[in-house]
């Protein structure tokens, strides 16, 4: 046992990142106070919340020395179907012309399955044949989205109220995607600490090999890997959907997959496996949505924000590996 | 004229967050000599030889090397003044071929372009110089971890080193392999080469050191000729006390057969092997490296495709597939190569306990018991940790080889399987190895110890398995053990035939 001081050397160094988030909030509300009001937080927090909730995802396939490129295309497919059965029945453009949207809870869980399905097919892929993840998912992304777009060539809208709860509603001051989202992070933290399945996933990101002789089934654990992160996204699209009121085939969740592995990376999850807290990939999503929001509101222009936020992805990286090149 | 030393280490202080790895320690090493360094796991060997070649950077003291106060702050700059090392784990790159492992880092370029017909031409010459039977353009992966092993150090032989440290050269080789690096060493000290050798068997510590010195716990002990020390002195030196009985093999009732293996086969590296295993036994397994009995208990434990015949366990027939099944089964395999199956680096001593036997400690975790039992096995193995929440990465080889022994009996098995068990242990916890295996045959298990080490396979088992080439030549009863015996059937196909009693 070290000493106090020691400690808290120790407790510092573990929490830097969320060091930096409060610096970084610290910053922005200097300069626009308004950036700290409550509101202002709030929006904050559910615009990161779709995000975030990938990131909760994929911080699993990353943390296993996998990727998850298909993210955003998933959640792309997931919207479109799900908007398609949750349309008012009075809407003239109507997917289904004629006929009733289904309920919102069936329609839900519909959307959950699509995306636990392509999760297990990919994840099955990945952990039988052995490819790389990184291009297992690559060919997901590209067939997701096209999947998508066959499924509908125009934005599917005027959804019903009781589908866009999830994204969309309150209760009191509190809009539900935000207990959505605290909720995903609750249940990632849960599953990477207190299961034996989060447990096998940082065995096998750090040595495959013995996790393997250790008894753990890689393949199966590998596939459920793939199955979460994808019902993150699933979830993600619900999310998105709900919100915004439609499903854009071309562009729902475009890109969502890197802001996804930006926050988890910004957040201390290693690319090489074995590394991962699900308190930092929350604040990685903080301080990604304090750029986006904070620089929005100090009307930095987007090309400057990108050009900040690719410094943080990149410096923090430096940093963590530095962290933990020291404890080697 | 010539120093007496080429190499001083005075007063060398390293410390690690939470340990003070070496306090304060000094090493004096005289050119063309064999300088052995001793003492128990986590002593801090490899951290000095790490601080000598620049890996880590000493907190405090001073290196003088060939006269002049030297300060690497790479291996590169090690390297560049004549200083190369062996390390104690290999890192071999295993997709890329054997000259492109050799030559890492300084490969010859024409122009531009890598040259890979002098670079395999050196390699064939270094080969031959050193004697070695290695195709330059093997995958380093297909190496045994023996061949891999002598390839680690042709390259450090190929630097022309001045100094060259070996931490456990021979942790991974059999008796054969040995006595071929005590040729190499042989001639490097007869061109003036120094060597550090770092090593737990004392047998080759007397068989070729010149002068040793002694560690303990991050302290200097002692330095002596190796003339003036016998094994007992040295064994004294190094664990502070002194030392009863190296094999503390009781004698315990053999009960019913538990293992029962016919004519098990794997491809080429397994053919026809049979044998049965009792309870409370110890069944040895001899044999000279590729002889198939890490790939025997590959088989039996499922990491390796059975091609033909039977296990059975407890009378029932097994069909296991992973080693998954094989826990479930009861079966426990304690593989050789530590670093590459093993241990789990980043993870905590916690966790690479637990790892195996999860279902234990329900839903959610209890992280309670988790971590009282890991502490129960920490202090039950003798383990030198600073906390169980260490990563495992961060402990000496040996201390880490003490933490898997504990996660295999931790799954509570029937059959115990170990390969190479004490590979790089020091001698008292080998003793205390030994002495857990004797006590675990005398509370019913079944115990499969394959070990390359002849005085161990001796003085542990019941039995003794021979194999040859994947090729089952024999098995003898304790009291037909006899070393010279055991490497005739070790060396050849021929079986071994009971005499008629
Ligand atoms: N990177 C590290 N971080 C923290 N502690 C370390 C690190 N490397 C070594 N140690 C500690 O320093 C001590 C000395 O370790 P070292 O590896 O030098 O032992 P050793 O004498 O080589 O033992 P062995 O015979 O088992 O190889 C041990 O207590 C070990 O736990
Ligand atoms: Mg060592």
């Amino acid at each position: 046992m070290g000493g106090n001081s020691k400690d808290i050397k120790g407790f510092v160094s573990r929490n830097s990142i969320w060091l930096i988030l409060i610096i970084l909030i610290l910053a922005v509300g200097v300069i626009q106070p308004k950036f700290l009001s409550v509101g202002n937080m709030v929006t904050l927090i559910s615009g990161e919340a779709v995000r975030g909730i990938m990131a909760f995802g994929v911080m699993f396939a990353i943390l296993s020395k996998g990727i998850d490129l298909t993210i955003g295309s998933t959640a792309a497919l997931v919207a479109v179907i799900t908007a398609s059965f949750a349309q008012e029945a009075d809407y003239a453009n109507r997917y289904f012309e004629g006929g009733k949207p289904l309920p919102a809870i069936l329609v839900i869980l519909i959307g959950l399955a699509i995306g636990v399905v392509i999760g297990a097919i990919y994840g099955a892929i990945i952990a039988y044949t052995k490819i790389p993840a990184f291009i297992a998912t690559l060919g997901g992304q590209l067939i997701c989205r096209a999947g998508a777009k066959m499924y509908s060539d125009s934005p599917i809208s005027k959804l019903t109220e009781s589908y866009r709860f999830l994204g969309h509603a309150k209760i009191g001051p509190v809009p539900v995607i935000i207990i959505v989202f605290f909720l995903m992070f609750a249940i990632s933290a849960f599953l990477l600490t207190q299961t034996r399945f989060g447990k096998n996933v940082f065995a096998i990101g750090g040595n495959d090999q013995a996790a393997r002789v250790a008894g753990i089934n890689v393949e199966r654990t590998t596939v459920l890997v793939y199955v979460w992160c994808s019902f993150c996204a699933a979830l993600g699209a619900i999310l998105l959907t709900g919100k915004t009121g439609s499903a854009t085939p071309a562009s729902t969740g475009l890109n969502y997959e890197l802001d996804a592995i930006a926050a988890a990376t910004v957040g201390g999850t290693s690319h090489t496996g074995g590394i991962c807290r699900a308190s930092g990939v929350l604040a990685g999503i903080l301080i990604l949505g304090v750029i986006n929001n904070g620089l929005v509101m100090l009307k930095v222009d987007d090309n400057m924000t990108n050009i900040v936020k690719g410094l943080i992805i990149v410096g923090s990286v430096i940093l963590d590996m530095r962290k933990n090149a020291k404890r080697v | 004229m010539q120093q007496e030393y080429v190499l001083e280490m005075i007063d060398i202080v390293k410390e690690f967050p939470g340990v003070k790895a070496l306090q304060g320690v000094t090493l004096k090493v005289r050119p063309g000599k064999v300088h052995a360094l001793m003492g128990e796991n986590g002593a801090g060997k490899s951290t000095l030889m790490k601080c000598l070649l620049g890996i880590y950077q000493a907190n405090s003291g001073k290196i003088i090397y060939d006269g002049k106060e030297v300060h690497f702050k790479n291996t590169q700059e090690a390297l560049n003044a004549g200083i190369s090392m062996i390390h104690q784990e290999l890192s071999p790159v295993p997709e890329r071929n054997v000259s492109e492992n050799l030559w890492l880092g300084r490969v010859p370029v024409k122009g531009f372009k890598v040259d890979h017909k002098k670079m395999r031409q050196d390699s064939l010459d270094l080969f031959k110089r050193l004697n070695l039977d290695v195709n330059p353009d093997a995958k380093m992966g297909s190496l045994t971890v023996a061949k891999m092993q002598m390839v680690e150090i042709a390259k450090a032989v190929s630097y022309d080193s001045k100094v060259i440290v070996m931490d456990e050269p021979t942790s991974s080789l059999t008796e054969t392999e040995v006595e071929h690096l005590f040729k190499i060493i042989e001639d490097l000290t007869a061109r003036n080469v120094a060597v550090i050798y770092i090593s737990h068997k004392m047998e080759e510590i007397f068989r070729i050191a010149d002068d040793v010195t002694v560690f303990r716990d991050g302290c200097h002990v002692a330095t002596e000729e190796a003339k003036n020390l016998d094994i007992d002195k040295l064994i004294t030196l190094m664990v502070g006390r002194e030392m009863t009985d190296m094999f503390p093999k009781v004698d315990c009732p053999i009960g019913d057969v538990v293992l029962k293996v016919e004519n098990l086969s794997a491809g080429t590296a397994v053919r026809n092997v049979s044998f049965e295993l009792h309870r409370g036994e110890i069944l040895g397994m001899a044999g000279l490296v590729g002889a198939g009995r890490t790939e025997t208990a590959e088989a039996i434990f499922g990491m390796r495709h059975i091609t033909g015949g039977k296990i059975y366990k407890d009378g029932k027939e097994l069909h296991i597939k992973s080693p998954e099944q094989a826990i479930k089964n009861g079966i426990a395999l304690l593989t050789e190569d530590r670093r590459g199956s093993g241990i789990i680096g980043l993870l905590s001593i916690i966790d690479n306990t637990v790892i195996a036997d999860l279902k234990k400690y329900g839903f959610p975790l209890n992280h309670k018991k988790m971590r009282a039992d890991t502490e129960k096995y920490v202090e039950a193995l003798n383990t030198k940790t600073p906390s169980v929440d260490t990563p495992i990465k961060n402990l000496s080889g040996g201390n880490q080889q003490k933490v898997l022994v504990g996660r295999w009996l931790l799954t509570a098995p029937d059959v115990l399987i170990v390969d190479e068990p004490t590979r790089g242990i020091d001698v008292g916890a080998k003793a205390e190895i030994h002495s857990l295996l004797s006590k675990l045959a005398g509370e019913g298990k079944a115990i499969i110890m394959i070990s390359s080490e002849m005085p161990e396979v001796m003085g542990m088992s019941d039995r003794i398995v021979i194999m040859h080439e994947g090729l089952m030549t024999g098995i003898l009863d304790r009291n037909e053990f006899d070393s010279e015996l055991i490497l005739k059937f070790a060396t050849s196909d021929e079986k071994y035939v009971k005499e008629a009693q």
